[in-house]
């Protein structure tokens, strides 16, 4: 079992591992056997596309936390000019669970934030799992402050389990910290676009996602509750997590449908992390899109629609 | 267990399902902090508020909205919207059974009442959640009542208070009841624009979504004695970092002690203090004008 896949990925795993096998054979015995893996290759591909064609709620969540899933550090690298990342809140101190700085996108300067996870178990410890506490919401307002004063939009990439349940967070401020990005991004003199690329977790994902635009990746998910946590509250049980996943309509199909987002982003065949070049490329160019029509508006009409759509999320009757 | 509490009946005992720190039924009850014996309509009158020990028991919107306002002159904002189930919400049960059931037992259609009232007859208007429904969860009805109670205060040039006790967003609406944060964090900026005073008073419980939204952008921050008030529930917590809190962890007195509050009010004084604040924040703040005289 390849711990890189999924469950549900293994079938490809094994048809990969083949391919692998036999180019190493080749490679090695000089027998021609291209037709061999140009048709293994071709089956793989049929394969993927059947898998990822009808997966479930509760398998594209678990896509969305990919262990192999591009993190905002390997979006930056690929999409941006000249990132300098700025560091700290100026107040207590530098959380690494949510990342930023300035950089050059395409013709533009830029401001960009986004939270960051781990790939090792040492990066994983340091990056908190991508949960920020008081100080990483903080240090995302400082930077947007600074986008707002240098008149440059600001990209915010959304990538978390949610804002870090702990002592010290709740010592410092955690809620107070978010609901006042909530408040200074309602008023942000300058275009925002919001991308949800992994798990869009509650209040620590919206935390850094009032936007004029709000995209997500095609296997992101983005909800008020992890499925897990939903489950053991209202299940009284966290096997149920596919089930929670399921009622809550957390993926950017049912999103898009429900009118809470505005777009999707195709991720290539079989996911972002089997393509991260691809995908990088797609994603930059949605966040160029966005940012054209944007950047032209003016600032009273940015503003106006930004909040009217803010006021507008909601589902009652009268009467 | 006391040889007393044993021989009460079980529905004394569990408070008859209305949340443990709330205010049991039947004709006498017992303080959930000091264990007194109370009798149940004095216990009313005085707004739930343990004469033996102080402590500020749970109360419902309606109750804290009377005791609040000057009883005449009250003009409920957006009664008329009703909580909606859009995603046809399921867990072991319906989401349209517990909203019914939560109508039946608290007679309201959510957890949010709006009012435009008056204290000591200047104009204002104020919110109050109630927790017994559904935890004071926040979904979408309770987020567009805020929203108008708040363009009702821009409207007439008016102050707003809010008085939450909440659980956090309600996970039934799922995503679009993670957007009320965003909602009513907007509404607020408009407010703050228009100079208008903002006083959030933050009861037992203000937990998750509201307390990281509407409850902790006040321009005073005004917490009753002991109310757990936090963003992570102290059990998340505790399984997060596996160790015990802190003791009196995420109670009004420890977020006042961190800086996270202005100030901590008992009921009783409620009231006064914010009349007080008000007067001082907005020292143009008028009387409603007088009634005509009937019959001229």
């Amino acid at each position: 079992m390849n711990l890189n896949f999924l469950d549900f990925e293994q079938p490809i795993a094994e048809l990969e591992a083949k391919i692998e096998e036999l180019k190493l054979v080749g490679s090695e015995g000089g027998v021609n056997i291209s037709d061999e893996i140009a048709r293994l290759q071709k089956k793989s591909t049929k394969l993927t596309e059947s898998i990822f064609s009808s997966l479930t709620p509760w398998q594209i969540s678990r896509l969305s936390r990919h262990p192999q899933r591009p993190y905002t550090l390997d979006y930056i690298q690929r999409i941006f000019d000249h990132f300098h990342e700025l560091h700290g809140d100026r107040m207590f101190g530098d959380d690494h669970a949510i990342v930023g700085g300035l950089a050059r996108l395409g013709a533009r300067s830029v401001v960009v934030v986004g939270h960051q996870k781990g790939r090792d178990t040492n990066e994983k410890v340091f990056r908190n799992f991508g949960m920020p506490r008081p100080e990483g919401y903080r240090k995302a307002l400082r930077l947007m402050r600074m986008a707002e004063k240098f008149a440059m939009p600001v990209v915010a990439l959304i990538d978390t389990p949610g804002a870090y349940p702990g002592v010290g967070a709740e010592e410092r401020g955690q809620s107070e910290a978010i609901a006042r990005n909530l408040f200074v991004m309602a008023e942000l003199s300058i275009p925002v676009v919001a991308v949800v690329i992994g798990e869009g977790g509650s209040g620590g994902a919206l935390a850094i996602g009032v936007s004029d635009r709000l995209l997500m990746l095609e296997f992101a998910t983005y909800s008020v509750i992890s499925p897990e946590g939903c489950a053991s509250i209202l299940w009284k049980s966290a096997d149920k997590a596919a089930d929670a996943a399921e009622a809550m309509g957390m993926t950017s199909k049912k999103l898009h449908q429900l009118g809470l987002i505005d777009e999707i982003i195709s991720e290539p065949l079989g996911g972002a992390h089997r393509n991260p070049e691809a995908m990088s490329e797609i994603l930059k160019s949605a966040v160029v899109r966005n940012l054209d029509i944007l950047c032209s508006k003016p600032v009273e009409e940015l503003l106006e629609q930004r909040q009217s759509r803010l006021m507008q999320y909601g589902n009652y009757t009268t009467g | 267990m006391n040889w007393f509490e044993k021989i009460l009946p079980p529905k004394i005992k569990s408070g008859a399902g209305s949340g443990k720190r709330g205010v049991p039924e039947g004709l006498w009850t017992k303080c959930p902090d000091c264990g007194a014996v109370l009798y149940r309509a004095e216990l009313e009158r005085g707004q739930a508020v343990c004469p033996k020990c102080d402590q500020h028991m749970r109360i419902s919107a309606k109750a804290r909205l009377t005791h609040f306002l000057d009883d005449d002159d009250w003009e409920e904002i957006a009664s008329d919207l009703k909580p909606v189930d859009t995603l046809k919400f399921k867990d072991r049960r319906r989401y349209k059974d517990r909203l019914n059931e939560a109508q039946k037992a608290t007679g309201q259609t959510d957890a949010l009442i709006t009012v435009r009232g008056t204290i000591e007859r200047r104009p204002l208007v104020v919110a109050a959640f109630e927790f017994e429904f559904m935890g004071g969860s926040m979904g979408s009805v309770v987020g567009e009542r805020f929203v108008q109670g708040v363009d009702r205060c821009i409207d007439e040039g008016i102050p707003f208070v809010c008085f939450s006790a909440s659980g956090g967003a309600r996970m039934q609406e799922a995503l679009v009841s993670l957007m009320q944060m965003a909602k009513t964090s907007t509404a607020l900026t408009r407010l703050s624009r228009r100079r208008l005073p903002y006083i959030s008073v933050l009861t037992d419980p203000t937990m998750g979504g509201v307390s990281a939204s509407l409850a902790m952008l006040g321009d005073v921050i005004v917490a009753e004695p002991k109310a757990l008030i936090g963003f992570a529930g102290p059990r998340v917590i505790e399984q997060t970092v596996r160790e015990t809190l802190p003791e009196g962890f995420q109670r009004a007195e420890f977020l006042l002690e961190h800086g996270a509050i202005d100030m901590i009010v008992r009921r009783h004084e409620m009231r006064g203090t914010i009349h007080s604040l008000l007067t001082t924040l907005m020292p143009e703040w008028k009387a409603a004008p007088p009634e005509p005289a009937g019959g001229e």
